[in-house]
């Protein structure tokens, strides 16, 4: 594959936060962080009453246990940790789970406090969990961006509403900038475990080693094994979507196989993640076992500590993330016409033949670039925060 | 000249239309692009904007191929410039 000449990991450099950990964000935000939905109320009122911070309410965190359970603490910690976070206030029902986030928050080193209701009350723990995030936004609001380059930064990608022109062109644009940076010492991350159904044996031979293949098709089986143990038919129009339909797409095997167009032509994956673990193993691309719902799996990645997200849509799905900018590319004309306010980077000139996939590929390193400047993606400004957490099974 | 339908790769039995107007009876260009040769096929469906048109004659159980792979199976006969779609292709999967 053509590589643009002048690109090296100095060229990429970007003004980023580097954390007390070593990790950089892109973002500064202060969180306000519900343990569970008990304490979403009392997050939304801190939020309100402390301006530039954002409370982060979900559904869940009650009564949950094994699998279940440790994947919610991952997810919360793995958010309160991502260096898009400067510091974080966490709110929970009762003070035990309370501090359990908090703890793992904590070893990041970045300031982080908790608070619970039981025996004080919303009102009284609003009062001084406000003042806590008001200390938090003023400490914040005083840290400088500083020379950041390439090989820091951790990208993932997702795409939804796909449709056919996501497998012709916006995918394989996100794949031509992966076949770019990956040589970089960039960190890289797919998912969308389903979402390979039908193309999972080539892309297990797209591991770096035959244990990376082994570990990625156990999981790609279990994944299966789920869907066909709870299905009631074909799962069309679930996967693929009544919007995936409506672009084209008529089988999960072609969906699969425009999915993967994703990770590019040479870029090998180094190692599987749980959904919301962080890569260990060094810069590399990896797979994370996800959901192929937008909002679950870009919440799981940006747990795992990604920091900017890439996301083509054919259709024009709108998702954005509360801590993780999301960069969202099209090669639909008629979506790049009609929803033009959702797009960051248009490449539908890949369909009229007038721009290459290495031109596109360079137009989004540029475009992330500058996200990671600080420019608002379409979702930021329109205020997209979905934030949806992973449940493996119900309650007890 | 317009590119009115896209080929991944030289064994696929469909492209995909690439515009938004193709209409019943129009000769459509296609760009294969693996290999970057071009190729035409007569529309006799009005294929929309993303979806596939069939590259040959299809028959009812045949496997549809594309990205080189196979994408599933056809459930009816399909002509040579047909619409392919969920009508007459269902996954093999699942």
């Amino acid at each position: 594959m053509a590589r643009t000449p002048a690109r090296n990991g100095r060229d990429l450099g970007f003004q980023g936060y580097r954390r007390p950990n070593g990790r950089v964000g892109i973002r500064n935000h202060v969180i306000i962080l519900p343990l569970d939905d008990l304490s979403n109320a009392a997050c939304e009122a801190v939020a309100n009453n402390i301006k530039g911070t954002i409370a982060l309410p979900h559904a869940y965190g009650r009564l949950q246990f094994g699998k279940d359970l440790e994947l919610h603490f991952r997810t919360l910690i793995g958010t309160g940790a991502n260096p898009n976070v400067a510091a974080v206030v966490v709110i929970g029902i009762e003070p035990g789970w309370t501090k359990r986030v908090v703890d793992g928050i904590a070893k990041t080193g970045k300031p982080v406090e908790g608070f619970s209701i039981e025996g004080n009350g919303d009102i009284n723990t609003i009062a001084k969990a406000s003042r806590t995030a008001k200390e938090f936004l003023h400490w914040a609001s005083e840290l400088q961006r500083e020379e950041c380059y390439i090989n820091e930064l951790w990208v993932s990608c997702k795409c939804g509403e796909s449709d056919t022109t996501s497998g012709l062109a916006s995918n394989p644009t996100v794949g031509n900038l992966i076949d770019k940076i990956d040589p970089l010492g960039a960190t890289t991350c797919f998912g969308e475990t389903s979402e390979l159904t039908g193309a999972e044996m080539i892309c297990a031979q797209r591991a770096a080693t035959k244990e990376v293949a082994e570990k990625f098709l156990a999981t790609w089986r279990a994944y299966n094994d789920m869907i066909n143990r709870h299905k009631t038919n074909d799962l069309s129009e679930s996967q693929p979507t009544k919007g995936n339909i409506a672009g084209g797409l008529t089988t999960i095997e072609e969906k699969a196989f425009g999915n993967f167009q994703k990770i590019g032509r040479n870029t090998k994956f180094i190692d599987v993640l749980k959904p919301a673990e962080a890569p260990s193993k060094g810069p590399g691309l990896y797979f994370m076992d996800t959901s192929s719902a937008a909002a679950e799996c870009v919440t799981l990645q940006a747990a795992g500590g990604f920091v900017v997200h890439l996301f083509p849509t054919g259709q024009g799905n709108v998702i954005g993330n509360p801590i993780e900018p999301v960069i969202k590319l099209t090669a639909n004309p008629r979506t790049a016409r009609e929803m033009s306010e959702h797009i960051d980077l248009d490449v539908s000139g890949i369909l009229r033949r007038e721009m290459t996939l290495d031109e596109a590929g360079d137009r989004l390193i540029d475009i992330m670039i500058r996200t990671c400047n600080g420019r608002l993606t379409a979702a930021e400004a329109l205020g997209h925060r979905e934030f949806v957490l992973t449940k493996l099974y119900q309650s007890a | 000249m317009t590119t009115h339908f896209i080929v991944h790769d030289a064994r696929d039995t469909v492209g995909v239309v690439v515009v938004e107007d193709v209409k019943p009876g129009q000769r459509l260009e296609g760009w294969v692009m693996e290999g970057d040769k071009t190729i035409y096929v007569d529309a006799l469906d009005a294929v929309p904007l993303g979806h596939k048109i069939a590259l040959q004659d299809i028959k009812n159980g045949d496997t549809i191929i594309k990205y080189g792979n196979d994408i599933g199976r056809a459930v009816a006969d399909i002509g040579k410039g047909r619409h392919v779609h969920v009508h007459n292709v269902k996954t093999k999967r699942w």
